[in-house]
């Protein structure tokens, strides 16, 4: 490793710009006569659009236009789609209606657009949306899955009956039936995973810009996949072709799968932009987030685990019903049956796996991918069932896992998933080893003296990332590849410039990146750049999600890495008039192996591009790309263990402690890779003890600003211990699997496990705030 | 219409705005200072924070004309020149950012902080400090390792001063 190689702390390059106000998110941006749209939004769960009177508001001083869902729909503008197929048990594909990116008949969750408002001034665009007068019929409404799938309940699209989209199931049931009719012990347990707002802290936003003279659309935006951004508003939302549509993700404000989706508010920017001629711009303010950002989680599940005298698990039996909302969103159906269910087996030996996944519309804001999505929902269930086995087998939580731990790669498990490879007691032993398991009953008894109620937490969590092998998931059902591609270009002076589709909305690619490029040529990264984000410049990319970024994006880097040295060996092999085969690659020098001969890379890189004196026949120029499409999904794995105190006369957990042991095989950065883990697990530690995007009874968000969904805030949390063990995933020529995910997967159930240990009652829901755990510990 | 006259990073401004403006829209829009964002609309998130007369504010939460003769400080004015802010190395050193967007109300709150304790700082006073100002991505725990070097560093470059 050098320097700055592989391996290597390098503090990040794309710092420099942010810590001094230099960052460009889209929000910074002005274009030459930009307007400003401000929608007008449904205050109902579900109500027909009878009238929507705009002419007071046209009046208005600076007002350019009024838009309507009516108006969208008659220009053509194609309805958001969902890009995964689910089929259901009886063969029936997924039941969806329609979802117009304005809404020109029927709202279905509170914050959908109606109109738009265009103008001179985000002010005034405001002041006019005052002025629209909509005419709402309101239709019951139905918010909770339970309440959806009842006889009678209100119905949310005539093409999906029952408000069920679909009815999937996965595993094999005679076999697990039977497992379930020889068990010695049965263990049962019903939880809910909350709903989540994902909160990135930028603000969704959006410019478009049409230029009528060359037919082509501009978009800014916060995406984390600015390519499948245009692949979709160009071949879905007849927006533009593709050659016509320029996308462009600056700088962006964090993701976590949030902005992965192309929502509404960018397809009427740009079908507003080329309406009025002028560019529009719409900056999301949080009340919006919290009513049109696609949300996490939301699963009710009733599952039940089989065990053997010996303790060792003979079947697993889940039923879920996941919370859709009102529409589905764009890779929403592949969270609770692709990302959820596949990961069932957890870290366990788990001969029979049935589950059944429910899909319900309900009167509220869409719901998809959020980080982790649907693995944190699986991982949760399963670690939360291991902690209550062990409770009523009365054995050690940490040994239970133990005694059923998979330990023998690769792994097939029932539920699709093949592991590749892992090292599950080493994980368990570096976590129990740095919050010193052996040592808690000690510092129980202590607690308990001073009238605290002391609880440890176990959670072994397993993920598949790198996502994904385009074939597998085809078959599956998407309706896209989950390759990545790369370019390397060295200019004719040596210096290095990277595109990737890989996009960076804080994952610190523009230094991992570069590192790899360092390690492999010897040359400091401030001679390399990372190109990411514009379709103008990247030819084509899949975007950042599902820790997919170094498993997939810069495997894809290396692949173009390794074509260009070739070539480049064979110029500095003739220059050197040595053999190609005896050229090695040393702090930036091309060397004959076992000599004093060598030539400089931007020598390399100059005969190239003079191509004055190059081997017969070849092209000038350095260049070269690679899409790399991944054999096999990675398995990042580890386990989290957090020890909390509860005072049992307000409720409140605080943490002792809180150690990870993560095996994301290699790592390029460690600094970036345990800043990933820190965000991560303060995701997960927020869905446990704070976070749920609630809705009343008709429909009605209650949460939907900071000052009413708790958020983790610095003194909510600990600082945390980390470590690595390391098993290199054979998936990939790097050994990586992605750490991105993992913390957010792995902590709620560490948290929850704890917390119910401390109190001694075994049924506790997220999010457990003071006034919940002060109920739990004093029901009857 | 209203003309605020404001000191912005050492430089005397006058700026024409609407009285309903608000300071961080007079700072983003008017003097395209895009270092100070907005995160909320409920003065709970900090991104907007900025210095009024050496003192932490929320410029979302007041007017622009509430600033009139007064001294703001942004992100863009901290450091000097080329040499960053003891705060700003030291969000950098320790990984105290991700995607950079609460950073720089991060970064105007923790020096305020620093400057109000005196640069006697530890962990839970930072944490509880910090209350004001959300970061979604760092999990706070490389965010709260800054703030106490950087006030070991603002100690030291004090001394040299």
């Amino acid at each position: 490793m050098g320097v700055e190689g592989i391996g290597a702390r390098v503090v990040r390059k794309e710092d420099k710009r942010f810590i001094t106000g230099k960052g460009r998110y889209v929000d910074d941006i002005k274009l030459m006569g930009m307007t400003h749209a401000h929608f007008i939004r449904s205050p109902h769960a579900h109500a027909k659009v009878k009238k929507i009177d705009s002419s007071a508001a046209l009046k208005m001083p600076g007002v350019v236009a009024v838009l309507t869902g009516q108006q969208i729909v008659d220009d053509k503008v194609g309805n958001l789609i969902c890009g995964w197929a689910i089929t259901s048990k009886d063969g029936s594909p997924m039941k969806m209606g329609a979802w117009p990116a304005m809404a020109p008949e029927t709202v279905r969750f509170v914050g959908q657009a109606v109109a738009v408002v265009i103008a001179e001034s985000k002010n005034l665009a405001r002041d006019a949306a005052e002025a629209v007068v909509v005419d709402y019929e309101e239709l019951p409404a139905v918010a909770d899955v339970h309440a959806a799938i009842k006889s009678g309940a209100p119905q949310l699209h005539p093409e999906a009956p029952g408000n069920q989209v679909y009815d999937w199931v996965i595993g094999d049931e005679g076999a697990t039936d039977a497992a379930f009719a020889k068990a010695a012990n049965v263990v049962k347990l019903d939880v809910t995973n909350n709903r989540l707002a994902p909160n990135a802290m930028e603000p969704r936003a959006a410019i478009a810009d049409y230029d009528a003279a060359e037919e082509h659309f501009t978009l800014y935006t916060t995406s984390q996949n600015p390519h499948v951004a245009r692949l979709v508003l160009s071949a879905f939302y007849n927006i533009a072709p593709e050659h016509k549509l320029r996308v462009i993700a600056p700088d962006v404000g964090g993701g976590f799968g949030s902005k992965i989706f192309i929502y509404p508010e960018e397809m009427v920017a740009l079908w507003a932009s080329k309406k009025v001629g002028r560019p529009v711009k719409w900056t999301g303010d949080r009340t919006e987030a919290f009513l049109t950002d696609a949300h996490g989680r939301d699963h009710v599940t009733h599952a039940e685990m089989a065990f053997d005298a010996n303790n060792k698990i003979t079947g697993f039996k889940v039923k879920t019903y996941a919370n859709f909302g009102a529409y589905m969103s764009l890779f929403s159906s592949s969270v609770p049956t692709y990302l959820y269910a596949t990961l069932l087996s957890g870290q366990y030996n788990i001969p029979a796996i049935h589950a059944e996944v429910i899909g319900v519309y309900t009167n509220t804001t869409p719901v998809d991918a959020y980080r982790g999505a649907g693995r944190p929902e699986a991982s949760y269930l399963i670690e939360r069932l291991m902690e209550t086995a062990a409770r009523q087998l009365k054995v050690d939580p940490a040994e239970l896992r133990r005694t059923n731990f998979i330990t023998q790669f690769p792994h097939q498990t029932p539920v699709i998933m093949a592991y590749d490879t892992g090292d599950f007691n080493a994980s368990l032993d570096a976590a129990m080893k740095a919050i010193d398991y052996a040592g808690f009953p000690a510092r129980k008894a202590q607690a308990k003296s001073q009238g605290k109620l002391r609880g440890i937490g176990v959670s072994c969590y397993i993920e598949a990332c790198g996502i994904a092998p385009s074939k597998a998931v085809g078959s599956l059902g998407a309706g896209v590849g989950l390759w990545e591609s790369a370019e390397v270009r060295v200019n004719p002076v040596g210096t290095i410039e990277i595109l990737t589709g890989s996009h960076s909305h804080g994952q610190g690619h523009e230094t991992t990146f570069c590192q790899l490029v360092a390690e492999r040529l010897g040359v400091p990264v401030s001679q390399v750049s990372i190109v990411h984000g514009d379709t103008d410049k990247v030819q084509f990319g899949m975007g950042t999600y599902g820790s997919r970024s170094a498993a997939v994006g810069l495997t894809a880097i290396l692949k173009a890495m390794e074509k260009m040295e070739s070539k480049a060996k064979k110029i500095a092999a003739h220059a050197l008039e040595a053999s190609e085969a005896d050229i090695v690659i040393e702090n930036g020098e091309f060397k004959v192996t076992g000599t004093d001969k060598a030539i400089a890379l931007p020598m390399v890189a100059l005969a190239a591009y003079t191509a004055h004196n190059l081997p017969d026949g070849m092209e000038p120029g350095l260049k070269e790309s690679a899409f790399y499409d991944p054999t096999n999904f990675t398995f990042p794995a580890g386990t989290y263990i957090c020890e909390v105190e509860v005072d049992p006369g307000t409720g409140k957990t605080s943490f002792v402690n809180f150690v990870a042991a993560d095996d994301f095989g290699r790592l390029i950065n460690p600094m970036i890779v345990e800043g990933q883990v820190h965000g991560g697990l303060v995701q997960g530690i927020g869905q446990a003890l704070l976070e749920h995007a609630i809705y009343d009874a008709n429909g009605q968000p209650v949460t939907a600003s900071f000052m009413d969904y708790a958020m983790p805030r610095a003194d909510d949390v600990p600082s945390f211990n980390l470590s690595h063990t390391t098993t290199l995933c054979p998936g990939n020529p790097l050994g990586i699997k992605g750490c991105g995910e993992a913390g957010a997967i792995g902590a709620s159930a560490a948290v929850i496990n704890a917390i119910t240990d401390a109190i001694g009652k075994n049924n506790l829901e997220m999010p457990a705030t003071p006034d919940r755990v002060w109920r739990t510990i004093h029901a009857a | 219409m209203s003309t605020v006259k404001l000191t912005v990073n050492g430089k005397a401004v006058a700026v024409d705005v609407e009285d309903r403006t608000l300071l961080v829209q007079l700072l983003r829009d008017h003097l395209n200072l895009t270092g100070t964002h907005v995160g909320c609309d409920t003065s709970q998130c900090g991104a907007c924070v900025v210095h009024m007369d050496g003192k932490a504010v929320k410029s979302c939460t007041m007017l622009a004309g509430q600033a009139d003769g007064a001294s703001i400080t942004t992100i863009e004015g901290i450091a000097k020149g080329d040499e960053l802010h003891p705060m700003q190395a030291a969000f950098r050193d320790n990984h105290g950012l991700q995607c950079g967007y609460c950073t720089p109300g991060m970064i105007m709150s923790a020096i305020d902080i620093v400057h109000r304790y005196g640069g006697q700082l530890d962990e839970a006073t930072v944490r509880a400090e910090l209350e004001g100002n959300i970061c979604r991505c760092t999990g706070y725990h490389n965010i709260v390792k800054a703030v106490l070097d950087a006030a070991g560093r603002m100690k030291v470059s004090q001394a040299a001063e």
